[in-house]
Parts: structure tokens; C-alpha cells; sequence
């Protein structure tokens, strides 16, 4: 038992490996000279290092991703947190405050789930070029926040709550604002964590939406700049790695830190971006 | 002893009259505060998602293009639907969508192998789940832009190493016009066994002990345990997985769009790529909007499927 167990966690190790390569190819290679990059068999550890030459390339080159990470992180902040708020009020709206009609709306909200975003984007191109949104970082910021999936979510979490706690605070004489914020807040802090985190990983990751709804080079947010950046470097695959792994890593990062709820979160609502 | 009873009568109607005013303007005020907790979603869904719909309906019996003024949108019927029936790449790409489904089952049964080994047989279990979840984080630009490289004919390690075990012609991967689909299929796979694995760790979780125990009693070596108790008993969890895979499966754009662009020879096309292909590069609005119908319907079968299935299939 103890044997076969040693057996499959060294098998399992190299499995994991394997299957990480692809990762390791990347850093790899984003630190080598370009006619290093295709040596056989692979260097993993690059002999000569090219590792800062490519990276300033990357960073303050023609395609400046300082400049992209700070779009990415404005778009990605204030659509989490917009959509967070607006998730978990209307949650709290949908089971904690009673009011005529109010299932009828909530099954109009989770119908529009199963409308994949791609069969309306041209409608919502055409809107957002109306309303003069189109290539904005509002627009990009507001097609984000409004999310059935974090409203069901949340939902379930505001369910758990037991009801005397709200009508205790409302024998105090605290109205609905009062209630929500002080005390049913606190409650799902695990439940806002979760999604918060799940949405921050979904928009950071987000191609398409930048792609149709941006056209400015400094508004480009990193995936869309990535992409270009592939696109004009597309030859030289030591720099172009470089731009993978900024692009790439980072949010590995935050995923390590954030890991059990992620995982947790993932697990507990099968949620699917 | 009769007025008094009267006041008191009066008073006692005038006090339930003021009740049901105070209950009625009770009422209001939670009306109104339910309609302002939920009014920032309602307004963002009619406004970003069921006006579009309409809309999106309306445009695809037209041949309009949004770089045309609204008045000149005039209605054509069937004719997108017609066209599309006679649009080969139309066919080509919503055929790729159904070979796409192929990586489901395999993406579910890798991830059923490893939920249980890592589960049951191995130290660091944390560690695993980790490793095996990252690609499914990670950008889907970037991993697919480190694909192309190492997928290179020539050059790529992919077929480096290929060519050095002696494989003299390995596949073009992404340039081959047989290849370009099974290589995005791949990457899929790689994408998205996390996801299903985690989820399936979830499903075992349910599953009680004892019944292991009682069937090794009786017996049951570990394939039959498998076969007759792990199987069915995550059969919800497998369902749950099956239609999530295929609803995600029609919406896989970032990955072709980076990748293979629907090439080589539109070999790699789904419906996505060649809706948004239709509608931003060719700028036929009213076509695109017949193929996001197409789509939309697809997703809206697998939804009506879901219902029925789940209470059909789902066995325990």
C-alpha cells in the first residue's frame, strides 16, 4: 500500500511536469537569444541569457505593456467591483426585500443566462457605437457588469440567511440599506470572495469583448495587446514569449494566493465563465 | 351603553383603517426598495442583453450592415437562413462545432482518472490540484500563442522531438488543413481538465465510504468498484460536466481567433468565428445576426435537453 502509493505520486509528479511543460518551454524560452530558441535538444536553462534585453523589449518597447497592464487593471477592478455590488444587491433584492412580481423578474434575469454573449455582440456593438461607448474603457467596463451567473451565485448565499436575523434588525427599526450593508454583508463575505475573485480571473483573461469594443492602441488592454504584439514580433519567438509570459504569469500569481478559494469556489458553484 | 359601543366601534374601524394605510404605505416602501435593489441589474440585462436579443432576432431577416443608416433596413425574409444552407463554410464551421464535442469525453475521462488517483492515491493532493488547474487560469492568448510556436512545423519542438524518435514526416499541426481542428482540440483538453477535475473531486466527495468498504468485503476488486459504484454515483456530476462542455464548446472563440483564425482553408472554423468573421470583417450585419440565431438555438437545445435529461439519465 505505502509502496504503490510512493509509486503513483512519483508517477503523478511526472505527469504533472509534462504537463506543465509547455509553461516551463515559455519562461524558458522568453529568456534566450532568438537563435537559441530552437536549439535540440532544448536548453531549459538558457546558457546565455537574454532574459532582461527581451523584457524591456516587452515592457517599454513599441508595444509599452505598462501601459496595458494599467488598462487591464483599471477594466478589471472596476468591472469586478461593479459587478460584485450590483450582484449582490439585486440577490439581497431577490430574496431578502418582498415585492409583487418579484419572481417573475428573477426568472426573466436567469433566462438571459443560456443567451450565449456571442449571438448579441453585433446588437451590442451597434449600441455601444450609439451611445458613444464604443472604444471606451466604460463600455468595455459596463458589458461586464451585469452578471446573471454572480446574481445566482450570490443568490444562493443571501438563501442561507436565516430571515429572523433580518427581522430582528428591522424590529431595531434599521431599514433595507442599513440591513444590507451591516448585516447581511459580513455573512457572504466567503460567497462575494469567491465570485469576486472568479470575475477578476474572467475579465483579466477576456479577448473578445476588448477585441470588438476597443480600437485605440493605448486603450488595449493585455490580451489584446499580446496579441499584436504576436502579431508584429510573430518572428521572433524569444520576444514574443517574453510578452506570453507577462501576460500569463501575473494572474498565476494572484491564482496561487487566492488557490483554496478559487478551487473551492469553482467546486461549489460548478461555475463556468 | 349603544353610542359607546359605537365609538368604540368607530375607533376600532379608524384604527384598522390607519393599520391597512400603514401597512399599504408598508408595502409601498418595499416595493419601492425591492425595485431599487434589483433596478441596476434590470436595467443593465434589458439593456445589454434581452433589448440586443430582440434586436438580433429583427436584424437576421434582414440584409442590413450596421455602416448603413437605420432607414435603410429592409426586410428579406428567410433569405439569410436560405444562404446559409447554401454556405459551405457556414457548413464547414458548424460541423467543426460538433467534432469539437469529441474533446468533451475525453477531457472528462482524463479527469475522472486523475480526480481518483489524486483523491485516493497520492501525497500533496493540494499541490496536484494546483498543477493540473493552472492552465485552465491562465490567458487563453497566451497559451495559445506558445502553442503556435511549439506546434511550428519545422522548427517547434513538438516536432523536433517527433522527428528525432525516428518519425520521419510528423503532421503540420496548425498548417495542415486534417490536423488544424485536433490541434485546437488538444489545447481544449489541456484548458480545460482542471476545471473538470475539480469538479469531479467535488462529486466523489459524495460519495460514502462504506459502500467501498461493503463491495471489498464481498469481494469487488477495484475495477468493479469503479465500474459499479464510482460511475453511477458521479453519473450527476458526468451530466453536469457533458452539457457545461458543450455550451462552452459553441462559445470557444478567443482560442481559434488567436490561433488558426478558422484556417488553414477555414479547416479550423467554428459558428463564433465565422459569425464575428461575417459580421466585422465582412460587415454583413443582417447575415451575422441569422448565424448568432443559429447559435443561439443550439445553446437553447442543449438548455431544453438539460431539463429533460437530468430527471432521464441521472442515475442513484
Amino acid at each position: 500500500m505505502k509502496l504503490s502509493k510512493i509509486l503513483l505520486t512519483i508517477l503523478m509528479l511526472a505527469c504533472g511536469i509534462l504537463f506543465l511543460l509547455p509553461f516551463i518551454w515559455m519562461i524558458s524560452t522568453s529568456m534566450k537569444f532568438e537563435q537559441d530558441v530552437f536549439h535540440y535538444p532544448i536548453e531549459w536553462i538558457p546558457v546565455n541569457f537574454n532574459g532582461f534585453s527581451n523584457y524591456m523589449k516587452v515592457w517599454v518597447g513599441d508595444y509599452p505593456f505598462y501601459l496595458y497592464y494599467w488598462n487591464t487593471i483599471k477594466v478589471t477592478v472596476l468591472t469586478t467591483f461593479i459587478s460584485v455590488l450590483v450582484s449582490c444587491m439585486a440577490a439581497y433584492g431577490f430574496t431578502k426585500v418582498h415585492f409583487r412580481g418579484r419572481d417573475a423578474l428573477f426568472l426573466i434575469v436567469l433566462a438571459t443566462f443560456m443567451v450565449p454573449q456571442q449571438s448579441i455582440i453585433v446588437p451590442q456593438f451597434i449600441l455601444m457605437r450609439s451611445i458613444n461607448l464604443f472604444d471606451t474603457h466604460i463600455g468595455l467596463i459596463l458589458l461586464g457588469s451585469f452578471s446573471v451567473l454572480g446574481t445566482f451565485m450570490i443568490r444562493q448565499f443571501f438563501m442561507s440567511i436565516n430571515n429572523e436575523f433580518i427581522e430582528a434588525a428591522r424590529i431595531d427599526g434599521a431599514g433595507h440599506t442599513r440591513i444590507f450593508l451591516n448585516v447581511t454583508m459580513p455573512m457572504i463575505r466567503p460567497a462575494i470572495a469567491t465570485y469576486a475573485i472568479l470575475r477578476f480571473i474572467w475579465t483579466w483573461n477576456d479577448y473578445q469583448n476588448p477585441l470588438i469594443f476597443l480600437r485605440t492602441d493605448q486603450y488595449y488592454t493585455l490580451q489584446l495587446a499580446m496579441n499584436k504584439f504576436a502579431d508584429t514580433y510573430g518572428q521572433f519567438y524569444s520576444l514574443t514569449m517574453a510578452a506570453a509570459v507577462s501576460a500569463i504569469i501575473p494572474l498565476l500569481i494572484v491564482f496561487l494566493i487566492g488557490q483554496k478559494q478559487v478551487i473551492e469556489g469553482i467546486a461549489l458553484g460548478g461555475v463556468k465563465g | 351603553m349603544e353610542p359607546a359601543i359605537t365609538a368604540n366601534n368607530k375607533a376600532r374601524a379608524s384604527a384598522s383603517a390607519s393599520k391597512s394605510t400603514s401597512a399599504r404605505k408598508k408595502r409601498l416602501q418595499e416595493t419601492i426598495a425591492g425595485w431599487i435593489f434589483v433596478g441596476p441589474m434590470l436595467i443593465g440585462t434589458a439593456l445589454m442583453t434581452l433589448i440586443p436579443i430582440l434586436a438580433s432576432v429583427l436584424i437576421s431577416f434582414t440584409d442590413w450592415s450596421f455602416i448603413k443608416g437605420i432607414d435603410e433596413i429592409r426586410f428579406v425574409g428567410l433569405d439569410n437562413f436560405a444562404g446559409l444552407t447554401q454556405d459551405e463554410t457556414f457548413i464547414t464551421s458548424f460541423k467543426n462545432n460538433f467534432i469539437l464535442m469529441l474533446a468533451i469525453p475525453i477531457t472528462m475521462a482524463i479527469s475522472l482518472l486523475l480526480a481518483i488517483i489524486i483523491k485516493n492515491g497520492v501525497w500533496f493532493k493540494d499541490l496536484f490540484k494546483i498543477i493540473y488547474f493552472m492552465p485552465y487560469i491562465s490567458s487563453v492568448v497566451g497559451v495559445a500563442v506558445v502553442f503556435q510556436v511549439l506546434f511550428h512545423p519545422s522548427l517547434g519542438p513538438i516536432n523536433q522531438f517527433l522527428m528525432k524518435i525516428g518519425i520521419e514526416d510528423p503532421p503540420k499541426w496548425l498548417a495542415d488543413i486534417s490536423y488544424s481542428l485536433p490541434s485546437v482540440m488538444l489545447i481544449l483538453i489541456w484548458t480545460q481538465i482542471g476545471f473538470n477535475m475539480i469538479i469531479y473531486m467535488a462529486g466523489l466527495q459524495n460519495i460514502p465510504k462504506d459502500l467501498y468498504e461493503a463491495a471489498s468485503i464481498d469481494g469487488a476488486g477495484s475495477w468493479q468498484q469503479f465500474r459499479n459504484i464510482t460511475l453511477p454515483l458521479v453519473s450527476s456530476t458526468s451530466f453536469f460536466l457533458l452539457v457545461t462542455g458543450v455550451v462552452y464548446s459553441f462559445k470557444v472563440f478567443d482560442l481559434i481567433a488567436v490561433l488558426t483564425e478558422g484556417g488553414p482553408a477555414n479547416s479550423s472554423s467554428v459558428m463564433v468565428y465565422y459569425l464575428y468573421d461575417v459580421a466585422f470583417t465582412n460587415l454583413r450585419t443582417g447575415y451575422a445576426s441569422a448565424i448568432a440565431m443559429v447559435l443561439f438555438l443550439c445553446v437553447l437545445a442543449i438548455t431544453v435537453f438539460q431539463w429533460v435529461g437530468q430527471r432521464k439519465w441521472v442515475n442513484y
